[in-house]
């Protein structure tokens, strides 16, 4: 579903379905599509990186978080450390592609339902 | 002062010739019979280097109309022709045309559908384009023809407009046969038709835009709504480049056309190259002192109703001669139209419906005559059945 924005009458939208702005995929989120969900395993990942290379959805967030080089899975705020930095749940549709290509297993898919309290 | 010059020419020539000085941009075709006169004589005005055209010869017709659409998305002025069986594959694409925005004129060579197999003369391929969006305009003879076609871009590309237009004459009897069919100069042609100044075309760079984006429940139906306003748009924009292009030519081109209705009592309504017949008869039976007239559909869609029923007013006995059937319906396509049309109206004539000419069927004078004598006892109360078939061996 579009986002942010009310829905507007036949009036205001341009003609054909046309859509006359550039980038607009980022207001469709096609996050709620998804069946299973992808779960990381910080204890098996390597930073490979693999994840981010093989998703269709350019859904793996780069940076941020685990930082192998501080001797354990902590957090870091350097994007140019390149490592795993989370999944934008907004938009992955939940393929399982990642999870598929990890050499580690470091990406479990699973059901939605088991996150419906959080 | 536009150069008029008459010339033998089969309706598909008089086509090709006006795609010639429309000089489209791109036009991609596929060949199906009998639409490929128009094409082998547009062909060769592109291999000549007579026209600057981008001739896609594609693998079937429903990429011809992918391309088009294609093609019109990108900014380019557009044309394309077909037939029959042509247009069925087209459908699908048919639909996104009109449903895009997508000015492009089509000629369509009318011709049945199979099955079984025919390839002659009858209206059920446009007719079942009926809710497709497209404007749709029908040609006597090869002149209307010329004539449709390069109203058909100018109509087209209206801003008001930006739909699709269909021009259709009939297959073999239009467009294989010669008549003396009168053309204007490419300068006065040039000027008619005018630049091309798309809307939001993808070839913008500056102007990034998405075409044939996901539409689903939250606004297909706001832009089926704009596209039933653009098309009764295209009503006053007709009009205005009939008066327009008739200034050119000195010829008046209506939605109906009228040929002694004055005074008419019965009246036949019809399309396409049967107006010419039907003309023929109403001389003849004038000549004898009967109050018969003709009006004749140039304009489909749009349906301009309340012209319909100011133009028929007066007459006592109608009769609509729907050249396809509408399988399980009260009637054809047009009689289904005209029918309606009077419906708020406190003075109705009698009206029947006559399926005539599927497949290629001849309509000859004699069967033109048997309708005129059957409105005779319509006129006189006694309607029998509504619908009648015309020429069927029984």
């Amino acid at each position: 579903m579009v986002e942010e924005e009310k829905l507007k009458g036949w009036k205001d939208v341009p003609i054909g379905g046309k859509i006359l702005e550039a980038g607009n995929s980022r207001k469709y989120k096609t996050g709620d599509w998804r069946t299973f969900r992808p779960v990381h395993k910080p204890e098996l990942c390597t930073n490979c990186m693999i994840c981010w290379m093989v998703c269709p959805d350019s859904c793996i967030k780069v940076g941020k978080v685990d930082d192998p080089n501080k001797g354990k899975k902590g957090v870091s705020n350097n994007p140019k450390l390149g490592n795993f930095g989370g999944f934008d749940l907004d938009f992955c549709k939940g393929c399982g592609i990642c999870a598929e290509e990890c050499p580690f297993k470091a990406i479990e898919m699973r059901e939605e339902k088991e996150f419906k309290e959080e | 002062m536009a150069q008029k010059t008459k010339r033998a020419m089969t309706g598909a020539e008089c086509s090709a010739e006006a795609m010639r000085q429309v000089n489209p941009d791109v036009v991609a075709a596929y060949p199906i019979t009998p639409q490929t006169d128009i094409m082998h004589a547009f062909a060769q005005f592109v291999a000549d280097g007579t026209v600057d055209t981008d001739l896609i010869t594609v693998e079937s017709e429903h990429s011809a109309m992918s391309a088009c659409v294609g093609a019109g998305a990108a900014g380019a002025r557009t044309m394309t022709a077909t037939s029959a069986n042509g247009l069925a594959l087209m459908w699908e694409i048919i639909y996104v045309a009109s449903g895009l925005r997508i000015p492009m004129v089509m000629n369509v060579v009318n011709r049945a559908l199979s099955g079984p197999i025919n390839i002659h003369c009858d209206h059920s391929d446009s007719m079942g384009c009926r809710d497709s969006g497209w404007i749709q305009l029908y040609s006597e003879n090869g002149e209307e023809a010329y004539e449709n076609t390069l109203m058909a871009v100018k109509i087209s590309e209206h801003p008001d407009v930006l739909l699709p237009v269909m021009v259709c004459q009939d297959g073999f009897i239009t467009s294989h046969c010669v008549e003396t069919a009168e053309t204007i100069d490419d300068e006065t042609i040039k000027n008619f038709i005018g630049t091309y100044n798309p809307h939001y075309p993808l070839l913008d760079v500056d102007k990034p835009v998405t075409y044939g984006a996901l539409d689903l429940f939250d606004y297909y139906f706001e832009h089926k709504r704009q596209q039933l306003l653009a098309i009764e748009n295209s009503k006053p924009v007709i009009k205005k480049v009939f008066e327009e292009f008739g200034k050119i030519s000195g010829k008046n081109y209506d939605f109906f056309e009228s040929y002694m209705l004055e005074d008419a009592e019965r009246v036949i309504f019809c399309s396409n190259s049967s107006a010419g017949s039907a003309r023929v008869v109403v001389d003849e039976l004038r000549a004898k002192g009967e109050k018969v007239g003709l009006l004749k559909m140039r304009v489909f869609r749009p349906w301009l109703n309340e012209m319909v029923v100011e133009k028929l007013k007066n007459a006592k006995a109608v009769a609509v001669l729907d050249r396809s059937a509408s399988f399980g319906a009260i009637g054809g396509p047009l009689f289904m139209e005209v029918r309606s049309s009077f419906h708020e109206s406190a003075h109705k004539p009698s009206i029947i419906n006559y399926i005539y000419g599927l497949g290629g069927r001849e309509l000859d004078l004699d069967q033109i005559r048997k309708v005129f004598s059957e409105l005779e006892d319509v006129k006189n109360g006694n309607t029998g059945e509504l619908l009648k078939y015309l020429g069927v061996r029984e």
